[in-house]
């Protein structure tokens, strides 16, 4: 029964899933308008999910064998689909109104501080507000605030941002067999801390700067450099003896502002990265350059768009360099 | 006078001993299980008895029992929930200070129904009496044979571990409970899988409260259906209820189910009315999380039948004009209490023991719980009883855990039923730091 197959139908489109899919992978599956937002799940991290709640959906039909609906919301991220299963996302008014209800909690003790944040830009909290928030506030209160801290030689802990959605948790857990920060306190005082005189050193702890949604965590390399919109992001590769080498440089000009993994459309990293190509290496000589990463319309970050990605001068000059990238400078040649 | 069940012996001095246990009928539910019945005969008969979940739910435990997985070579446990933490309720641990060896023939009794060698007993950190008085319960019965290896020569092992929590209410939790037995952060699990499948360790696992384990005891001795002649409907038994508040005697009673609510109040037997002879102005019947009433719906339903102590009847109405069972936290308050401040007392607790894990939860508690300091405080807003109405909306049914919907059925109840009382408040900020508003309906305008 390897290839049985669970008919789904979301928001009216069906769709045929391996059986064990969630929701919000089907619903992946179909793309678009009706995939729920996902703040906290992460297909590549085990056990994420079911925290935000953004991505409550309403099962009409539970499946062929038991039509009831279900009695709540549940969270497409964790649960998984039935045959004939019947799913309203974008079609049901009580999953936008219960998503706008969680969208306003998120941001009731979020600083709004986008203005200085790295992460503003390319940030899911962003996203998500502006499509399913209100544009103003009915929270009249002090909001919880922290002071930044480093919580590692490059990484930067924003507490007053996050939204506690337990990523970079996991991260550390699964990628990096030690973890040196957990979450401390309870409800709305909870926080990321690390334990006791520790700081985030591993090989691969900078990738928990990929997995947050917010600006919570941010790379302190690349801190108050450049708004995000203003640079060019292209992937690249290198030969690491510690991980796939594959990353996209954040280029200012012909400077590499920033290394991160490459992100897909849902904003997850293809392959995580570890920290020697994230933060040392940022010269373009130690990279060989793919082409310009392919940014969405909808994103900033496609606001200066282009096509052509021109290498910097430090290639042409460098005979090695040059053929390395011999591809890339064609395809340059063949576009002007 | 009522039968009783579990607190048949309470009185006896020194019931809390194994010796005087066991000369008052202790331990035959154990002899009489383990010798002449086979597990699934006890689980057959807890099922006839009608016996549901004393924590809370109301979930029918013998049903609870028969989904528990069994693999090969997997091992079952069964946990005891003694977190009790609800505001209100204090029945588990009257019961785990006094009849500790209750619990223990208890859960003998069922560990041996669910074929688990080894169970737990996780009791809140707070209760510090309570543990080393099961943990000498535990000794005083391994001693005399009845844990341990082969128990009464019948093959049967089993070990009682006692567990002390850290004094968290979200580990009364049972998926909580497990993370924290476990040694985790108590944070709930996301179901499913549920903990007969995947609970402790991953293995199939039964989580039941103090109180239940109890019942198994009766149940076995008198046989299930015996035992299902108590109460009415689907309500069979006896119940545990902590009586709390303006009463003339506050304390853990023993009821039988289908016990007027009025009668429990007034009756001499049980609680004896109102101390210093007020009037009952509202009632929460079973623990801080379900809704509160008035009095002319507490003692009747909205079509006029008296209400019962029972699951159907304290239910009736839905949550419009009814309330729940609850834990069995009764806390009755007379005309001098203000519905607002003990909203706020609510909100404040939910606030501060909300884990954190999900968004609505962790966010919408603290908010309500300001914006009723807001009110009570004299700061108020009359638009701000809508809002805390549209608050306590998104957090209901949008949590992980019933912790949420917990936190907003006090908010949303005190203000369907007292909404006057709430803009008395707002409308007169300083007349309401001076005076409480009294009965629905009887404020003299100063």
């Amino acid at each position: 029964m390897a290839d049985e197959k669970f008919k789904v139908t979301i928001d009216g489109i069906p769709v045929e899933v391996a059986p064990g899919t969630t929701i919000l992978n089907a619903a992946r599956q179909v793309g678009g308008d009706i995939v729920p937002p996902a703040m906290c799940y992460y297909s590549k991290l085990e056990g994420s999910g079911g925290k935000c709640r953004t991505c409550l959906v309403k099962v009409s039909k539970g499946s062929e064998k038991d039509p009831r609906p279900m009695p709540k919301l549940v969270a497409s991220c964790r649960t998984t689909v039935m045959d004939g299963m019947e799913v309203q996302n974008i079609t049901s008014p009580d999953v936008l109104e219960a998503r706008k209800g969680v969208v306003e909690m998120l941001l009731i003790n979020h600083p709004l501080d986008c203005p200085v944040c790295d992460q503003a830009g390319e940030c899911k909290l962003q996203d998500l507000s502006y499509e399913h928030g209100v544009s103003q506030t009915r929270y009249e209160f002090k909001r919880r605030t922290f002071e930044p801290i480093d919580i590692g030689d490059n990484i930067k802990l924003h507490m007053n941002r996050c939204i506690l959605c337990y990523r970079c948790v996991y991260v550390a857990d699964q990628l990096t067999g030690k973890r040196e920060h957990g979450i401390i306190n309870r409800g709305d005082h909870a926080e990321i801390s690390t334990f006791i005189e520790n700081a985030l050193d591993n090989d691969f702890i900078g990738n928990v700067i990929d997995v947050c949604p917010v600006g919570a965590l941010t790379d302190r390399t690349f801190r108050f450099k450049s708004r995000v919109w203003f640079t060019k992001p292209v992937d690249a590769h290198r030969d690491c003896p510690t991980c796939s080498g594959k990353v996209t440089l954040w280029y200012k000009g012909e400077e590499v502002l920033r290394v991160t993994a490459r992100k897909d459309e849902y904003n997850e990293v293809e392959a995580f990265i570890c920290d020697t190509c994230r933060f040392d290496k940022k010269k373009t000589v130690d990279w060989i350059l793919e082409e310009p990463t392919p940014i969405s319309k909808q994103s900033v970050i496609d606001a200066n768009h282009y096509n052509v990605f021109s290498p910097p001068p430090v290639i042409k000059k460098n005979l090695q360099l040059q053929e390395a990238n011999e591809e890339q400078l064609e395809r340059t040649e063949r576009l002007k | 006078m009522a039968r009783k069940l579990l607190l048949a012996h309470i009185d006896v001095p020194g019931i809390h001993t194994f010796d005087v246990y066991r000369q008052n009928g202790g331990y035959r539910a154990v002899e009489k299980a383990l010798r002449t019945m086979s597990p699934d005969e006890v689980v057959e008969e807890v099922k006839k008895s009608g016996l549901r979940g004393r924590g809370g739910a109301g979930f029918p435990t013998g049903m609870k029992w028969g989904f528990l997985a069994k693999p090969e070579g997997v091992p079952r446990y069964l946990v005891c929930n003694g977190d009790e933490s609800e505001p209100g309720t204090f029945k588990d641990r009257y019961l785990m200070t006094y009849i500790p060896h209750l619990l223990i023939e208890g859960m003998i009794v069922s560990s041996y129904a669910l074929g688990a060698n080894t169970s737990y007993i996780y009791i809140r950190g707070e209760m510090m009496p309570q543990i080393h008085i099961v943990e000498k319960a535990i000794a005083e019965a391994k001693a005399a044979g009845f844990l341990g290896k082969n128990i009464l020569g019948t093959g049967y092992d089993l070990e009682i571990h006692v567990q002390p929590g850290g004094g968290a209410y979200i580990c009364g939790e049972e998926t909580a409970l497990l993370e924290s037995l476990e040694g985790e952060r108590g944070n709930p699990r996301i179901k499913p899988p549920f903990p007969a499948v995947a609970g402790l360790y991953g293995c199939p696992t039964v989580v039941n409260n103090v109180e239940s384990i109890a019942a198994t005891v009766p149940i076995v001795n008198d046989g299930g259906e015996e035992y299902a002649k108590i109460g009415i409907e689907r309500s069979t038994g006896t119940k545990l209820i902590s009586a709390s508040g303006n009463l003339v005697r506050p304390g853990v009673y023993e009821i039988e189910m289908g016990l007027p609510m009025e009668e429990f109040i007034y009756s001499d037997e049980y609680c004896g009315g109102i101390a210093n002879g007020k009037r009952l102005k509202a009632v929460v019947a079973g623990g801080s999380s379900v809704p509160i009433l008035p009095t002319h719906l507490a003692l009747k339903t909205a079509n006029g039948e008296p209400r019962l102590m029972t699951y159907e009847s304290l239910a009736d109405g839905g949550f419009v004009t009814g309330t729940a069972m609850g834990s069995g936290g009764f806390i009755a308050f007379d005309e001098d209490q203000c519905i607002v401040r003990n909203t706020l007392n609510f909100t404040r607790f939910y606030h501060h023991e909300s884990c954190g894990q999900c968004s609505p939860c962790r966010e919408g508690t603290g908010w309500m719980e300001k914006v009723l300091h807001k009110i009570e405080y004299g700061y108020g807003d009359i638009s701000d009883i809508d809002l805390l109405w549209d608050i306590q909306q998104k957090i209901d049914g949008h949590t992980i855990c019933p912790l949420g919907d917990a936190s907003a059925w006090p908010v949303a109840s005190a203000i369907r039923h007292f909404r006057d009382e709430f803009e008395w408040h707002i409308l007169h900020p300083e007349e309401a730091q001076t005076r409480n508003y009294g009965l629905v309906g009887e404020v003299v305008e100063s």
